[in-house]
């Protein structure tokens, strides 16, 4: 797949915002006043600017309301609602911590639930796709979810809490590469099924359709950055998880934990672009591709 | 509405013979210049008489070489365009109900004036049957030509889709696969018509006629083959000197 930056962008940032907003609508910092304004203030700018971010690849962005309407079949629907309602019931929920120094806990915990199904409903956008077997499996939204819980903490200042859960997510980084360096092999799909002629023999692409490119290689086909996969994994990994957890080991102060955050984050967002990048849409195989 | 119908009243959609179609692009053109003036937006040409063409086409013709165990390989010209699925995951996973089915005839269109141009559906589709243009923004494919096909101010013959009119090979059919006992179903019967990618359970409408079994040489008995064998193989006696002889003269090879 092309790795678009304004998907990478929307789901790397966006994912943050909503983990630190389920974190601050748990109660977590426990904070009032001046200090949870700074809070909410990066969640939503984290949030928010992603999801505007992700209209820019719409080819019509002015009509973005309507996807509002196909929630009972469209996740991409969904997460559009899930979304609107996390951020309009976390508004006043903030607004009780930093004006009125109330805490209004069950807003908070609605909109701690609606945080984290947006990022459960960004990943079934994937997740539901049987065209490309390299995001068809429970381990991508595990994967999304526990990014977006481990940043969540990290940027909450949990120190211990983060140390675990970027732990945890670090795990299931590792499991989602190892079951999806197979998925396509195990998807069952291949030149012959395509084609409808595999029980005759081997299947090759003799000739495109076409000279030139076309908007399914360009959107579909992504050879290119692939190559360097193996290289960014160790580079994303290690910015993602190891150095903030040693980081956190080590000098778990305020300095500390913004430079765990900043490699988190860059790390993270590595892993997304090889997320889009490595994978392979079965509509290569008409053009004997992945 | 992009929840997909129980069912349709009939299942309108095409059926492709791999064996016939000779790979002349003809229904390529054909459907690129129906339907750019026609149903929704232009199909847009990027830098198309450039270095680096592109363009928004409905319909393209793939060409496959298969290589059996044994015997000659085959090459199988595969014309490909949407195939009207009954489970249609472009249609549910449309976000603003712009892509729906419909329930008498079961074709997939895009209600272009919803689109948000998100490209999700094109993601979706295994086959590669969408694609978004680059200058309207909006998704297009294959409307199996519902412009044409009730069409009353076409003559009768040329209520079919633009493709299946101008294959010169007859390899396209057009008709009901829901009624058992249309032309093209009864095809498919005979000819054991078969899904692309069934694994993927899209329940495709249009189906593909499998290429027929390539005729085998055999071992012929040839009776004259005795009385025909050359007596000399090279040429003796008198004649013989004189081949050499040429040979030897200037200009002169044998
Ligand atoms: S071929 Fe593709 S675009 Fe057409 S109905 Fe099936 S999934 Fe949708
Ligand atoms: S590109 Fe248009 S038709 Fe396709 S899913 Fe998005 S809004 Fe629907
Ligand atoms: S039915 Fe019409 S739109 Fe579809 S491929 Fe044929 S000519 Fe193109």
């Amino acid at each position: 797949m092309h790795p678009a930056p304004s998907v990478i962008v929307f789901t790397t940032l966006s994912g943050l915002g909503f983990g630190l907003l389920l974190f601050l609508g748990l109660g977590y910092p426990d904070v009032t006043g001046w200090v949870a304004f700074v809070f909410f203030a990066i969640a939503y700018a984290l949030a928010v600017g992603g999801l505007m971010a992700s209209t820019f690849h719409l080819g019509h962005p002015e009509r973005a309301m309507k996807a509002f309407t196909q929630w009972r079949s469209s996740w991409l629907s969904r997460e559009g609602w899930c979304a609107v309602i996390a951020l309009l019931v976390m508004a006043p929920y903030g607004a009780g911590l930093v004006f009125l120094d109330t805490s209004y806990t069950a807003l908070g915990l609605i909109g701690a639930l609606f945080s984290l199904l947006t990022v459960f409903t960004t990943s079934m956008i994937y997740t539901q796709l049987k065209t490309i077997p390299r995001w068809n499996m429970k381990l991508t939204p595990a994967m999304f979810l526990s990014f977006s819980i481990a940043g969540g903490a990290l940027l909450a200042g949990q120190v211990d809490a983060a140390m675990i859960l970027l732990a945890i997510a670090a795990l299931v980084q590792l499991a989602y590469w190892k079951q999806g360096d197979s998925a396509f092999a195990n998807s069952g799909t291949d030149m012959g099924t395509a084609t409808g002629l595999g029980s005759r023999g081997k299947v090759r692409a003799f000739e495109p359709p076409h000279t030139g490119t076309n908007y399914l290689l360009r959107e579909f086909v992504h050879v290119v950055g692939r190559k360097h996969a193996a290289k960014l994994r160790v580079i994303s990994f290690t910015l993602a998880f190891v150095l903030p957890i040693l980081i956190l080991l080590l000098s778990p102060h305020h300095f500390g934990a913004l430079i765990a955050v900043l490699s988190h984050l860059a790390g993270i967002a590595t892993s997304r672009w090889l997320f889009f990048a490595q994978a392979e849409h079965v509509v290569g195989l008409y053009y004997g591709k992945r | 509405m992009t929840q997909l119908p129980q069912s349709t009243d009939r299942k309108m959609g095409l059926v492709i013979d791999l064996d016939t179609c000779v790979g002349c692009h003809a229904c390529v053109i054909s459907c690129k210049g129906w339907n750019t003036e026609n149903y929704g937006a232009p199909l847009s040409d990027q830098d198309a008489y450039g270095s680096d063409p592109s363009g928004t086409f409905l319909n393209r013709v793939h060409s496959f070489e298969v290589q059996p165990e044994q015997g000659h390989a085959q090459l199988v010209h595969f014309p490909k365009s949407c195939l009207h699925c009954e489970d249609a995951p472009c249609v549910t996973v449309c976000p603003t109900g712009a892509s729906y089915k419909r329930v008498e005839d079961g074709i997939v269109l895009v209600n272009e004036s919803d689109c948000i141009g998100c490209g999700l559906c094109a993601w979706s589709c295994p086959y590669g049957a969408r694609e978004l243009d680059v200058t309207e923004g909006v998704m297009k494919k294959c409307t199996l030509c519902v412009d044409r096909i009730y069409n009353e101010n076409l003559e009768e013959v040329d209520r079919v889709p633009s493709c299946v009119r101008t294959c010169p090979a007859g390899a396209r059919h057009f008709g009901d696969l829901g009624d058992p006992n249309s032309e093209v179903s009864k095809l498919v019967d005979e000819r054991g018509g078969m899904d692309l990618m069934p694994e993927m359970g899209t329940k495709p409408v249009n189906k593909y006629l499998p290429p027929r079994p390539k005729d085998t040489i055999e071992e012929q008995i040839d009776i004259l083959a005795p009385l025909l064998a050359p007596v000399a193989e090279e040429p003796q006696g008198f004649m013989g000197w004189l081949d050499k002889a040429l040979d030897k003269l200037p200009g002169g090879n044998a």
